[in-house]
């Protein structure tokens, strides 16, 4: 009995040695490989970072430049539309709407990734000081967190907006990058309780290790998964609601920036009823940007939720 | 002086809301180096409380940990916070039940153990790589220098525990803690387990406190044994007086519900009756009564007290006469 369980025991060792031979990291990107929701996500968003980098070498023509503004008379409701050398027509200023969408990738890259980024960091540092303090520490900046969770997040985005003088690039970048705090405090800072009631931790204590060892070494970077998720997911919502301030004049006032909100918001305010396109297209390109962001984040949750581990 | 002296200790939980609870209600025993003391009743009994209590790993809020735990003459409940974190690790080591959960995941093995040896030892990253390639190996892990980089999930369960005990044995602790250390490994694995910790006890000296539900445990590796019932010590025997002679009805209905090889085809296993409840009460008599196979109007009357007996220490009104106890031949 008991040798036939030992001989049938080691392939099945070798075979769970084999599998595990992977750290958390590859074995998330293997699952990640495996599944279509996965690999369309990261396609798309990894196009559109491509584009954003490459803009300036692949736009076709200088998306400043007035090429047809002498066509242009918006007196009359006339903006030309596509033709030989302009594929997505032109604006109201007779600039490449191809070239501008381009270049435009970039800016948007720049404030969703910069909201998105400034979001988790101080996110993560309150979210973190409550998780690792506990107690009073917790309590105080909890009840904050529920302050700023109470506005809905575009009316937070526009009263911090509105707070600045004068409205630019980072107006837009802070506000919008405001609505994700509360959300990543509340995440890292519930993860955090988690881990500190959790069995590793109370060895580590039960060990003699530091306390900030404790909260560096095994507290956060068993915490920062959700993080990261919700991050992939925030950085699409980002993306929209810069998109919305722009929508509402809040965001760049600069005419000459090419940035989809922008562009959004000038074609549907003004020119809906003479060119739609000028409306359609930045909006098609915020809506497949941010369904590729939602889809690889969503899927990023999925491989590195280990209840997945197969 | 005994190593560790535990005296009264007890753990009173305190929720917001909810009736006080008494998890460990007076313990006293003594550990002498080189001793292994074991720690037994079923679940709720207080056994891993008390240790948590010993190592001051309850949270502040919602415990009142009370008496004295002494260690080579302090007390441990006394000493400061950072006081107390120099020793954990360094004097006092624990091995917990669940090796997978016990181990942050996402650092390799060898980080884990070499935090110990640069924290309490002063060692530089290097030397303490060396060492812990030692002490994985002193642990009977095969290819320890291949194993210092790989993370726990890597790892086999068994090799998981010999982690987790190579870790706490670091900084060669004199006294190791060990809460149900085979619980969540398959048969084979614990006798490995069981046979390095009583090797590591017999090489190093070390004093080991036993936590276990498992009298087969109890049987291999201690030399004394605490039985524990709502929070009391109800008996306290040498191995062999406790396996030949339990006294206590508690005590001699655990032996009575192991399974014998010895025991005849179809002879029935006998249960305890009823199980713990929550709230167990000492004040108005014997809290085991109401499951007591002997008990008598007395029990639910008068509290026993813990009295000298045969060698050991009794808490009962009416204990198991010897020559029914009397069962040839020990459980394993």
């Amino acid at each position: 009995m008991n040798t036939l369980l030992t001989k049938k025991k080691e392939p099945i060792d070798k075979l769970a040695q084999a599998a595990a031979g992977r750290s958390l990291g590859a074995e998330a990107l293997r699952r990640m490989l495996r599944s279509p929701v996965a690999i369309t996500g990261g396609v798309i968003t990894g196009l559109f970072v491509l584009l954003a980098v490459f803009a300036p070498l692949i736009a076709p023509k200088d998306p400043l430049e007035r090429y047809l503004q002498d066509q242009v008379q918006l007196g009359k409701g006339i903006i030309p539309g596509a033709q030989p050398g302009f594929p997505l027509g032109v604006d109201d200023f007779g600039r490449d709407e191809l070239s501008r969408l381009i270049v435009g990738a970039q800016n948007t890259l720049l404030v969703g990734v910069l909201a998105t980024v400034i979001g988790v960091l101080i996110g993560v540092i309150i979210g973190g000081l409550a998780g690792a303090f506990g107690g009073w520490v917790d309590t105080v900046l909890m009840r904050l967190v529920d302050v700023m969770l109470s506005i809905p997040s575009l009316l937070l985005a526009i009263s911090i907006a509105a707070l600045f003088a004068s409205a630019s690039q980072w107006t837009v970048i802070i506000a919008v990058s405001m609505i994700g705090v509360p959300i990543f405090a509340r995440l890292l800072r519930g993860s955090m309780l988690a881990q500190r009631g959790s069995d590793h931790v109370l060895a580590a204590t039960s060990l003699g290790v530091k306390r900030w060892t404790i909260v560096f070494r095994h507290m956060l970077p068993n915490s920062l998964g959700p993080v990261i998720v919700q991050a992939t997911l925030t950085l699409a919502t980002a993306i929209l609601e810069a998109a919305a301030l722009s929508f509402l004049g809040l965001g760049d006032p600069d005419p000459n920036r090419a940035e989809w909100g922008i562009m959004l918001s000038k074609g549907a305010r003004q020119f809906l009823d003479v060119r739609p396109e000028l409306a359609y297209y930045p909006a098609i390109a915020i809506i497949v940007v941010a369904l590729g962001f939602t889809l690889l984040g969503e899927s990023l949750r999925e491989a590195l939720d280990p209840k997945n581990r197969r | 002086m005994a190593l560790l002296e535990v005296r009264d200790l007890k753990v009173v939980f305190q929720r917001r809301g909810e009736q006080p609870f008494t998890a460990v209600d007076g313990v006293s025993f003594d550990v002498e180096p080189g001793q292994t003391v074991g720690l037994v009743g079923e679940s709720g009994c207080g056994k891993s409380v008390t240790s948590l209590a010993i190592m001051r790993l309850l949270a502040k809020r919602g415990n009142k940990v009370t008496g004295s735990v002494r260690f080579e003459g302090a007390d441990l409940l006394r000493l400061s916070d950072g006081d107390m974190r120099d020793r954990r690790g360094r004097d006092l080591g624990m091995v917990f039940q669940d090796p997978l959960s016990s181990l942050n995941p996402v650092i390799p093995i060898g980080l884990q153990i070499t935090e110990v040896l640069e924290r309490h030892r002063g060692m530089a990253r290097k030397a303490a790589s060396v060492e812990a390639v030692d002490l994985l190996d002193k642990v009977g892990i095969p290819d320890p220098a291949r194993r210092l980089t790989e993370y726990p999930h890597q790892l086999s369960g068994g090799m998981r525990q010999r982690a987790l005990i190579a870790i706490a044995l670091a900084c060669r602790p004199r006294l190791l803690i060990a809460d149900e250390p085979t619980t969540a490994l398959d048969v084979t694995i614990q006798a490995q387990i069981l046979a390095l910790l009583r090797e590591l006890v017999q090489d190093t000296g070390t004093a080991l406190i036993m936590i276990t539900h498992d009298l087969g445990v109890v049987a291999g590796l201690c030399d004394e044994v605490n039985v524990l019932y709502g929070g009391k010590i109800v008996e306290r025997a040498r191995r062999h007086q406790l396996f030949a002679e339990p006294r206590h009805p508690y005590t001699h209905g655990l032996l009575a519900s192991i399974p014998r090889l010895d025991a005849g085809r179809g002879e029935k296993l006998i249960p305890i009756r009823g199980s713990v409840a929550d709230n167990i009460p000492w004040d108005g008599g014997c809290a085991f009564a109401p499951r007591c196979p002997n008990a008598l109007a007395v029990c639910g009357e008068i509290s026993p007290q813990l009295v000298p007996d045969n060698g050991g220490l009794l808490r009962c009104h009416n204990p198991v006469r010897p020559a029914v106890a009397a069962r040839p031949g020990g459980v394993r």
